[in-house]
């Protein structure tokens, strides 16, 4: 039974961290569900080869379909996917986190009159169906959600699902033909994927080094800065040190700035406050550092540390700087 | 040594700044009928009766214009700056909504059993039979002002009435010694007032009369009442009040008072006040903590005073196994009587409510009379529109409010407050032998002080808990619980002084219920080891005005709060 | 040229957000607002008018919800569109993702704008996607978190933060954008544009007047469900170190990010 068809990104020859993640998750769904788990992948370019496709076996497809199709858009997808799930009767579609995985999914909702669930964080199959849990109102609660009909359209939030090479080998490769919808030909990618260094969007960021006043002074920013260049990671701000004029205000995290979810977040002399809470309290680790040992911040940390992070900060960057070589 | 923070008045001259003449070009001021400036209960009450006597007279309605009232709030909406215990004397619904029941007012009803308790310490409670007349609210409805203003703001919006939410009035229009209108804020200023690139200017509002109903700290009263001078010799006083709702598990069958501890009874340290908690339906309560402003130990923190009363086995007992589910903070004018403006009208302009000082204070009531005085002044405006087709003679506002219970409430109990300069006891037996005597003894009148004028000393550290989060709570996430996103760019809207001495640094810090105001560390820090923290030690006061919920205190200590940007303070739901 | 901006009705952020037991729906009792993104989609439509680049005849703002959401489209309309559209149908309540975007996209065919904006996401619903719902029905190109328009020539160029970078991507119109929060910066409403909003035209249109099948909107025509509302997983309470010997201190710290795979 054609079980689960995940959507694939790739770019410059390598697929995206996240499609990997959905891949393992929809092989081993695939399996609970005692059915097949494939793959689809878009792309007008010579890198999406033979072996690169056939690759996608060892996460757990054993079938990926390829077609010629514009990149980078998400409604040439549409098109492709809506015909290979229509001829191969997929119960579902699975995207790993990003922006075109809601596009596409989202367009398939419409074209297929099917359910979809978004910023999806755990599967299950229950029944001999899947159910869908995602968080909702700020995070303040989970739902568990079905589908009516097929097929049903899962999104997961990003870094969501895993990447395991579980798979059974090389994936079987089969193109496909497929005529796209004249609007989707209507949106044409002019330069793709410009990186803008200088103002690095924290939101994106993996990791942040986050300085509170407990920097002391603007200079305190410093041993942020070195740490988060050891880390590969950005640097984001309280409120109260950009009132001061000691760091930018687009680097500011919080109630009044910007709301991060970080895979780590590094937070140096800073209290914890709600107002500063609520711009970070779903990074996935959360590391404080700070002398005062009732700071609220201790209660939501992973790993708190107490002590001066005047002393902390460069040994630590130093230590970082050797462990990644 | 102590200082008071009069000596540090704040750089404003209100009559100056607040007060103009209409600049914007004759074609583009917005002409209506009447505008109301604020959506509390005063203004409300005025608009719906305004609304209801238009409804009878078709040609003024038509004489009025196209927008015959305008209602201006500086809040979300109508109730987001509301706060208050409250226990409303039905009189002013009942006149303002002859055919509506009782039980389909917006409150939780009335609640026949009251306590009083003296607590003497931290443990007991001595309970006060019979319970003394002030605190007797039988027939008087529970209340939530928010959901109150929210409730009226409907019934106003479906009258007609342009409701402009998120709109401050700044600038009180005034043409030839009337008042001609308001002129509403701008929006979009960055921290040093720069236009950002979203700045839109206010407008001039002319009306034919301007009904200031701005509750306690009015910005345009207290500038109105200087240019006109209007004001009482007496000058006001106000007390803080904060307070919190909480989801209980056991619903509470009776109206709470107390008095005494937290607060200190000692003379020296003047803390007058006393608490209420209040059952609101099956399954919450409001409490609150109220503190006169005229304190003198700078470590006081009204907020944690609070927290601390929530230690206290018969309240820690009501809350076990709750939920706080809103805060917030606001002052009530106090002085009573005498401290009422002399005038409370202008060519062109009425006060009503708290902004005029219309609360009892022993009873601690004022909504109601906020509410008749609301419909007074619509009154007043009509038949003078009527009869004249101006608003510059608005005496008869005045007339009714001396023939109401306002007037003979407010001045029987006129020297009532005033006696607890003297420490709680002194005060409390003078203020029996009042009550008692209908007001008719000791007689006189008695002086009321301006609270800046106080002095303060810095106490010993008092042992206010510390917050866990779950029973107690610290200021910032008070702020955050009040519904304040204020923007953090917004121009400061607070004037004050920010080099002043240790002791009216740390009182402003500890009054403040949003932690606007800190003492840096190193500046407390640096003055400890001076040896003494009186003795006039200048401080850099830091200022975070984006936390202020506007409850007034700071204008009672000498600062000023002015309106920041429309919209901006708490969303308050349930206070 | 017409500009549709699709708005919405959510709940305030002060207003602390529950489902109802009783009915597994979102609890929408209680203050509500204009959905803060979609103020940046009407400032955005307001920009395109001001900018000169094409002429924009109308620009009119479609909002699906309940009687109260008229709210939403008065300060739409304060902000600078020309007339409101409510489209309110008891038969639309409890309606899913798929469902909105059907019914969404009926009402907008019965205005044939040129150009629809939305904002990308909604307070309440979290869905970031109901723009590329809507434009695959009503067969138009979309994009979303879009961050800068520029109409050149009768087309949109538009520059949205995607995986791997900013894209820049041309656009022919009809299409349907969804714009992000960074896109610009909403501006304030003047009095006059306030209290004139009640004046402006709002049309009220029912499911059947623009064509909206029952059997595919509401609770019954929707194709999720949700089975269950749990509270959110508690967190493990930390781990704390006390710095006493820092070297020890950093030493445990590497060796904790490297357990995570976080020195990767």
């Amino acid at each position: 039974m054609s079980a689960i068809l995940v959507y694939a990104l790739h770019y410059e020859g390598e697929f995206n961290k996240n499609s990997l993640g959905a891949v393992s998750e929809g092989g081993k769904l695939a399996k609970e569900l005692g059915g097949e788990c494939a793959a689809v992948v878009v792309g007008e370019g010579d890198d999406l080869t033979d072996d690169l496709c056939a690759s996608l076996g060892n996460y757990g497809a054993s079938k990926v379909f390829r077609a010629k199709a514009p990149e980078g858009l998400a409604q040439p997808v549409v098109d492709v996917m809506a015909k290979v799930i229509q001829e191969n009767d997929f119960k579902y579609a699975l995207f790993g986190g990003g922006l075109l995985g809601f596009e596409i999914g989202a367009g398939l909702t419409a074209r297929l009159n099917a359910g979809v669930t978004m910023e999806v964080t755990a599967v299950k199959a229950q029944d001999g169906k899947l159910v869908a849990e995602r968080p909702i109102l700020q995070d303040s609660a989970i739902v568990d959600v079905g589908y009516v009909g097929e097929p049903g359209i899962v999104i997961g939030r990003l870094n969501a699902f895993d990447v395991a090479e579980d798979g059974d080998g090389a994936a079987e490769v089969i193109d496909v033909d497929v005529q796209l919808e004249e609007h989707s030909t209507k949106a044409v990618m002019v330069q793709r994927g410009e990186q803008r260094g200088a103002d690095v969007n924290i939101e994106d960021a993996e990791i942040l080094v986050a300085g509170g006043r407990g920097l002391g002074n603007a200079e305190g920013f410093e041993l942020a800065e070195a740490l988060a260049e050891a880390l590969g990671g950005a640097v984001a701000a309280t409120r109260a040190v950009v009132d001061a004029g000691w760091y930018p205000y687009a680097a500011q995290i919080g109630q009044t700035g910007k709301t991060v979810a970080p895979k780590l977040y590094l937070a140096a002399g800073i209290s914890g406050a709600i107002q500063h809470k609520v711009g970070m309290q779903n990074s996935e680790n959360i590391v404080a550092i700070n002398k005062d040992p009732n700071a609220p911040i201790f209660e939501f940390s992973d790993l708190g540390v107490v002590g001066d992070l005047n002393k902390i900060l460069p040994k630590l960057t130093d230590a970082v700087k050797a462990k990644k070589g | 040594m102590s200082t008071a923070p009069v000596e540090f008045p704040p750089p404003v001259d209100s009559a100056k700044e607040f007060i103009a003449a209409p600049t914007d070009p004759e074609d583009e001021r917005i002409e209506v009928g009447v505008v109301i400036v604020g959506g509390g209960p005063a203004g409300l009450a005025c608009a719906i009766r305004l609304t209801q006597l238009l409804a009878e007279d078709e040609a003024m309605l038509e004489a009025l214009g196209e927008v015959p009232i305008a209602l201006v709030e500086k809040g979300k909406t109508t109730g987001s700056h509301l706060l208050s215990g409250a226990m409303m004397n039905p009189s002013a619904m009942k006149k303002l909504f002859p055919d509506l029941p009782e039980e389909d007012w917006p409150t939780y009803g009335a609640v026949d059993t009251d306590a009083v308790y003296l607590l003497p310490n931290r443990k007991r409670a001595i309970p006060l039979k019979p319970t003394p007349p002030p605190f007797r609210n039988h027939g008087n409805h529970v209340t939530s002002v928010a959901q109150l203003g929210r409730w009226l703001g409907e019934k106003v919006e479906e009258g007609g009435v342009y409701l402009l939410g998120e709109t401050a009035a700044a600038t009180l229009l005034v043409e030839d010694g009337r008042v001609v209108g308001v002129r509403s804020g701008d929006k979009g200023r960055g921290r040093d007032g720069e236009e950002l690139s979203n700045f839109e200017p206010g407008a001039d509002l002319i009306a034919k009369a301007t009904v200031l109903c701005e509750g306690t700290q009015g910005h345009l009263t207290g500038a109105a009442i200087r240019h006109f001078e209007i004001g009482s010799e007496d000058p006001q006083q106000w007390e803080l009040g904060v307070k919190e709702v909480w989801e209980v598990e056991k619903p509470l069958d009776r109206v709470i008072h107390t008095m005494g501890w937290p607060l200190r009874f000692a003379a020296k340290y003047r803390e007058f006040g006393g608490s209420f908690i209040y059952p609101m339906g099956e399954d919450r309560i409001s409490m609150g903590l109220v503190v006169g402003l005229d304190y003198r130990d700078a470590r006081f923190s009204a907020h944690d005073a609070l927290q601390q009363l929530k230690s206290h086995p018969l309240v820690a007992d009501l809350i076990e196994g709750g939920k706080r589910v809103g805060w917030g903070a606001k002052t009530l004018p106090s002085g009573g009587f005498w401290a009422r403006p002399k005038r409370l009208w202008a060519p062109g302009m009425a006060i009503c409510g708290d902004g005029a000082g219309m609360v009892n204070v022993p009873t601690l009531k004022g909504v109601h009379y906020a509410m008749h005085a609301g419909m007074f002044a619509a009154e007043s405006i009509y038949e003078r529109l009527k009869a004249s087709g101006n608003c510059d003679d608005l005496s008869s506002y005045e007339a009714k409010v001396e023939e109401s219970e306002i007037q003979k409430d407010q001045y029987r109990s006129r020297n009532m407050r005033q006696p607890f300069a003297k420490g709680f006891f002194v005060g409390g037996a003078v203020a029996n032998l009042m009550e008692i005597s209908g007001g008719r003894i000791p007689g006189g009148r008695w002086a009321t002080h301006d609270d800046a004028t106080v002095d303060v000393f810095v106490g010993p550290e008092r042992d206010y808990p510390k917050p866990d989060g779950k029973t107690t709570f610290d200021k910032l996430s008070s702020v955050f619980a009040s519904g304040n996103a204020t923007r953090d760019d917004a121009p400061n809207h607070i004037r004050i002084q920010e080099k002043v001495p240790l002791e009216v640094a740390l009182m402003w810090q500890n009054m403040c219920p949003a932690q606007v105001y800190e003492v840096p560390e190193e500046e407390l820090e640096a003055a400890r080891r001076d040896g003494n923290l009186d003795g006039k030690h200048e401080v850099a006061l830091q200022v975070t005005p984006s936390n202020c919920v506007q409850c007034g205190a700071i204008t009672a200590k000498g600062g000023r709060l002015t309106p920041p940007e429309g919209g901006d303070g708490p969303n308050y739901q349930a206070t | 040229m017409k500009i549709c901006v699709l708005v919405k009705e959510v709940p305030d952020a002060a207003v602390e957000k529950r489902m109802d037991p009783a009915t597994g729906r979102l609890d929408r009792s209680g203050e509500k607002n204009l959905n803060p993104f979609d103020t940046h989609a009407i400032e955005a439509a307001m920009q395109v008018r001001e900018g000169g680049a094409v002429e924009v005849d109308e620009i009119v703002a479609v909002t699906m919800g309940p009687e109260s959401a008229f709210r939403a489209l008065h300060k739409a309309v304060s902000l600078g569109a020309d007339r409101s559209v409510h489209l309110s149908d008891e038969a639309l309540a409890g309606s899913d993702v798929c469902a909105t975007g059907y019914a969404l996209a009926r009402v907008l065919e019965s205005e044939s704008p040129d150009l629809v904006l939305l904002g990308q996401q909604s307070d309440d619903g979290e869905c970031y996607t109901i723009g590329a719902v809507v434009a695959d029905h009503l067969k138009m190109p979309s994009l979303t978190q879009v961050i800068k328009i520029d109409v050149e020539g009768g087309n949109l160029r538009c520059e949205r933060q995607a995986e791997y970078g900013y894209d820049t991507v041309e656009v022919e119109m009809p299409a349907v954008i969804s714009v992000g929060d960074a896109i610009n910066e909403p501006r304030y409403p003047s009095l006059k544009a306030i209290m004139g909003a009640k004046k402006k035209q709002l049309d009220t249109k029912s499911a059947g007047e623009v064509g909206i099948e029952p059997d595919r909107v509401g609770e019954e025509g929707s194709r999720t469900s949700v089975l269950a509302v749990n509270p959110p997983a508690q967190k493990e309470p930390g781990e704390i170190i006390e710095d006493e010997d820092t070297n020890e201190t950093v030493e445990k710290i590497v060796g904790w990010l490297e357990e995570r795979k976080l020195l990767a």
